[in-house]
């Protein structure tokens, strides 16, 4: 993944903010990167921009060499259901939907034919498989966040993006939740790139980057 | 003055926000919907008391079937007052292309003496000086159309001729179209012995009209009410025509009735957008209070907002009634007047009451939640979250609401049954919908996700659902029932008549005309048609006891007893007539003196086997017994009479006679050969009659569907509010689909599956409601055989599914084309 000359401009009082600064990153296949900075520096911005879930002010994304913003909404869209996973720090299950529903989502919108196979497969895996028929808000939240990981793999992504996916977990269920993510993403080869403040959890992760000032410096 | 400037401010944003559409709508509709019937039955009411004399055209009317006794009028004279009499009855007009049925009016001069005739020249309109000229008769538009003819060409009526001297357009004593089916012919009463109309047997009105000041007319009315004898009655100023009272009373009744539903449906799109209101500023209420704000100043902040809005959408309700009211006075108003006054100031006042009542009523609960929000609010969440509002919490405005519906129900037991009614139809549509939710919930694990997701919300927002589906529901039930159920039912009922049923009645006959009729229609192939005897008689007593219309309850018993009846004497039993108690007298006994009567009148006068009837017919009094009760067919459109007597019995007294016949199409000109020979038979062609009846029931009926409307139109809003309040959530699961991949074709699909499926639940509540609504009217109330419609379910399936799908996709549609992490970003 290679993001060149990436800028994100917001309109703010009188005047813009500008809150990424021109910014170039490449991810190898394969690595685990942890995005690092203050509250309200930007990462969470980059990392939706990164999939794809909103749009540049300038600059460009490039994934397995397509360039996300020459496509409309609805090709960003099919290529995350390809290639991308996406975990959020507030979850955002789909509360009509149980558990196993959930996970079958992102399989049945790309039309895969043995979409609920496929999410009992990973939901057994991240423990839940007593928990199928469960509705969001009968679960805890670190089993909420663990049928979001699920959902994430279901699809065995080649990049997952995870925002604090801790954020909102104490911390003994928070270290649950990141063993679960880094041993899924060993076993899927998968690319991983997360938004955190836990220096912990950075420190697990092969390369940190560190974003002030709209620009990202590599940190030790 | 600072808080109620600083309301208004907000307000202002709220509004541009968006927050408060649907409510605002909502109330304006309701509240438009509850004035403009209001501001109609305002206009008709004044128009019966304040104007009640031009309705006379007289400040006093003696009514009677038969002409008065000399002495009134001297009186009247010796008072110092000039009466002018009046003549109505029905009878034919012939002209050179053809004939027709009409109600003759032969005036006096003087008359009107309250109001104004109007006549059109080719001037244009204008008053009438006077009646017409002896030899002229004035005609109205309705009746020049059918005879095809125009001011100067000539017309027959009777035995004379006449030449048409103007277009009558206005009579100020008119009102009440409702109850003159036939067109108007107005003739000069000094022509009245050249046409010979007046025989035995004619259905004569005769009104004597007198005016004078209060004073005299009150002396004159206490001198004249001991002296009136049967049939005749005294029609004042304060009676204000009682029939049209009382059908405007019913009518108005249930047009309020109507209207208040939409009320109703207001008062949930109040509760739907008040609680989002409640939802929305908690936070803000919250920083209020922790920047010092207290309880009653950020209660008095939003009260102030509400009144506000209240005042403004109540007002511009009141605008919109306004305008319809016109609507309904063009539909209904010449029905009862023939012109009707401005309406008054007092609807606008029920408006503002009404309209203020119903916000305050179901919004006050929630911004007293909002009040009490504590400060902490800010810091723990889980904290202070106010409860949720259970129908306790609106007993005010449910109050408010019941008080309105059993005040223009105007009776308790009438808003009770109302009352049963809709609840009965609200619970029932709610259970249905809960019933048909939870049939639908397996389904999901057999379709597409599209189809999952949207049952899967369906079910999961199952309560909003179900309040939608009941909301678009009852407004289409009423739009069903009046249109298509309505349809239904009267072809049903045609569909029972048998075929060439007589279609053609002629009355007035008389007895020297009874040889040359019956050849005349026996020489054009109408041999069959029989013609029966008909003598009008008053019933004095049963069993040597004197018959009073206060004994009886029933309006139309009591009338019955008031005028004349159509006794017939015969010697055989018709064959549409079966015997139910007692025994037919026969040829043998026809010398003997016996009464046979139908057994419904029976039933209502309280007239058994073996009772002694007294009539008086033409002044002379006699009695007889009832031998026999018979039933009648009278959907078979024969010639029948109520009661029947031996020969012997009336066969002495004047006598007309009648006869129906069934007149196949485009073989009119026979009619107008008959009333040319025989000028004084009046010929009703009940086809033409049934269609004057149902023009006047499609009038009546596009009212109320015109009142439904916006019943329907507060449904609407009702369910773009619940469908606003869930907005948000909708946004935030569009956007999280979107991260997983879905194309903006399945994103649609499954918004629009979840409003398909409501839409689907609201056509199948509509339907299965009009179906047994229209089941039990026509079975218990017509007593018609019952057909399922299946275009009625075609007509609610499709009405609920684009209803529901077009308010959802209105109020949804922006969800589709936003970067989901904008979407995310804004609303987490």
């Amino acid at each position: 993944m290679q993001a060149s000359r990436l800028s994100r401009q917001v309109p703010a009082g009188d005047g813009v903010l500008t809150i990424l600064h021109g910014l170039e990153l490449e991810i190898a296949s394969g690595d685990s990167v942890a995005i690092l900075g203050a509250s309200g520096s930007g990462k969470s911005t980059l990392l939706g921009l990164l999939a794809g879930l909103d749009l540049p002010t300038s600059g460009e994304v490039h994934i397995n060499g397509v360039n996300l913003f020459a496509l409309d909404e609805d090709g960003r869209a099919a290529l995350r259901g390809r290639l991308i996973g996406f975990v959020f720090q507030s979850f955002q299950l789909l509360p009509a939907l149980t558990a196993l529903e959930n996970v079958m989502l992102p399989l049945e919108l790309a039309g895969a034919a043995s979409a609920r196979e496929m999410a009992l497969t990973v939901l057994h895996r991240v423990g839940l498989g007593e928990r199928l028929h469960h509705y969001p808000k009968h679960l805890s939240g670190g089993e909420q966040q663990r049928v979001a990981i699920a959902r994430a793999f279901a699809t065995q992504p080649k990049l997952l993006l995870a925002d604090e996916p801790t954020g909102n977990l104490d911390s003994a269920t928070g270290a649950r939740i990141i063993d679960l993510l880094f041993e899924l993403n060993r076993e899927q080869g998968t690319t991983l790139v997360l938004v955190t403040h836990d220096a912990e959890l950075a420190a697990r992760c092969g390369r940190r980057l560190r974003l002030v000032d709209g620009h990202l410096v590599e940190s030790s | 003055m600072n808080l109620l400037r600083l309301s208004w401010r907000m307000l202002l944003r709220e509004w541009r926000a968006g927050e408060l559409h649907a409510l605002t709508f909502a109330l304006l509709i309701a509240v438009g919907g509850v004035t403009a019937v209001g501001f109609f039955t305002d206009r008709v009411n004044q128009a019966l008391t304040t104007e009640a004399s031009q309705l006379l055209a007289a400040d006093l009317v003696l009514a009677a079937d038969h002409e008065v006794s000399g002495v009134f009028l001297s009186e009247a004279r010796r008072r110092g007052m000039t009466p002018v009499r009046i003549l109505t009855f029905p009878s034919m007009v012939l002209s050179a292309t053809g004939s027709q049925l009409a109600e003759i009016k032969a005036v006096a001069p003087g008359y009107p003496l309250r109001g104004e005739l109007r006549i059109q020249s080719p001037q244009g309109e204008r008053n009438a000086e006077g009646i017409p000229e002896p030899g002229t008769v004035w005609l109205d538009q309705r009746l020049l159309a059918q005879l095809q003819i125009a001011p100067g060409d000539s017309l027959e009526l009777g035995a004379a001729r006449f030449r048409v001297g103007a277009v009558l357009s206005f009579e100020p004593d008119r009102g009440g179209d409702m109850f003159s089916i036939a067109p108007r012919l107005m003739m000069n009463a000094q022509d009245l012995p050249a046409t010979a109309l007046i025989q035995p047997g004619s259905r004569v009105s005769y009104r004597t009209l007198l005016a004078g000041t209060p004073r005299e007319i009150a002396a004159f009315r206490a001198w004249a009410a001991p002296r009136l004898s049967r049939g005749e009655k005294l029609e004042g100023v304060s009676d204000g025509r009682p029939e049209i009272r009382s059908a405007l009373e019913r009518g108005g009744k249930f047009l309020n009735l109507a209207a208040l539903t939409s009320l109703i449906l207001a008062a949930v799109a109040i509760v739907l957008s008040a609680r989002r209101f409640l939802e929305r500023h908690l936070d803000g209420c919250a920083v209020m209070r922790c920047t010092g704000a207290s309880q009653s100043q950020v209660f008095r902040l939003y009260l102030y907002q509400f009144l506000c809005l209240g005042v403004l959408a109540s007002l511009a309700g009141c605008l919109l009634g306004y305008g319809a009211q016109w609507v309904l006075a063009r539909q209904l108003g010449g029905l009862i007047a023939a012109s009707l006054p401005a309406p008054s100031w007092l609807p606008l006042a029920y408006g503002l009451l009404t309209g203020l009542a119903t916000l305050l009523g179901f919004a006050l609960p929630f911004l007293q939640r909002l009040k009490r929000v504590p400060p902490l609010w800010v810091l723990r969440r889980e904290l202070g979250r106010p409860q949720r509002l259970n129908l306790a919490g609106f007993a005010a405005g449910v109050a408010a609401l019941l008080a309105m519906l059993l005040w223009q129900a105007g009776e308790i037991r009438l808003g009770l049954y109302v009352l049963a009614g809709l609840a009965a139809v609200v619970v029932g549509a709610l259970l249905l919908t809960h019933a048909l939710i939870w049939l639908l919930a397996p389904l999901r694990r057999g379709v597409g996700v599209t189809w999952r997701y949207g049952l899967a919300s369906l079910v999961r927002r199952r309560h909003a659902s179900a309040s939608q589906v009941v909301a678009l529901g009852l407004g289409l039930t009423a739009l069903l029932l009046l249109t298509l159920v309505r349809g239904d039912l009267l072809h049903s009922w045609q569909s029972t008549l048998p075929l060439h049923a007589p279609n053609r009645f002629v009355i007035n006959i008389q007895p020297d005309q009874v040889q040359p009729l019956q050849s005349f229609l026996a020489s054009r192939g109408m041999a069959s048609a029989a013609l029966f005897p008909m003598v009008r008689g008053r019933l004095l007593a049963i069993n040597g006891r004197a018959v009073s219309a206060a004994d009886y309850e029933e309006d139309r018993t009591r009338r019955l007893v008031e005028r004349e009846f159509n006794l017939s004497w015969a010697e055989q039993l018709q064959g549409d007539n079966q015997i139910v108690a007692g025994r037919w007298w026969g040829k043998n006994h026809a010398a003997t003196a016996q009464w046979s009567v139908e057994e419904g009148i029976a039933r209502n006068l309280g007239i058994r086997l073996g009772d002694k009837l007294t009539y008086q017919v033409a002044g002379q009094s006699f009695s007889a017994t009832v031998t026999s009760l018979r039933k009648v067919d009278w959907d078979s459109f024969h010639v029948n009479f109520f009661v029947i007597a031996t020969p012997a019995l009336l066969q002495g007294y004047p006598a007309s006679y009648i006869t129906a016949f069934y007149l196949p199409a485009g073989d009119e000109a026979l009619l107008d050969g008959m009333v040319k020979a025989f000028p004084n038979l009046t010929v009703i062609d009940v086809a033409a009659l049934m269609n004057q009846v149902r023009a006047m029931m499609e009038r009546i009926v596009s009212t109320v569907e015109f009142v439904f409307l916006f019943t329907l139109a507060a449904g609407l809003m009702a369910l773009y509010a619940a469908i606003a309040a869930t907005r948000e959530e909708r946004m935030v699961e569009a956007a999280v689909m979107r991260t997983l991949g879905a194309s903006g074709r399945q994103l649609l699909l499954s918004q629009l599956a979840e409003f398909i499926l409501i839409g689907l639940l609201a056509g199948i509540v509509s339907a299965l409601a009009a179906t047994g609504l229209g089941y039990a009217l026509a079975t218990r109330v017509f007593h018609l055989p019952y057909q399922l419609n299946p275009w009625l379910w075609v007509a609610a399936l499709a009405a609920g599914v684009l209803g529901v799908t077009l308010a959802g996709w209105l109020g949804t549609r922006g969800v589709l084309h936003q970067p989901p992490l904008q979407t995310l970003g804004q609303l987490g």
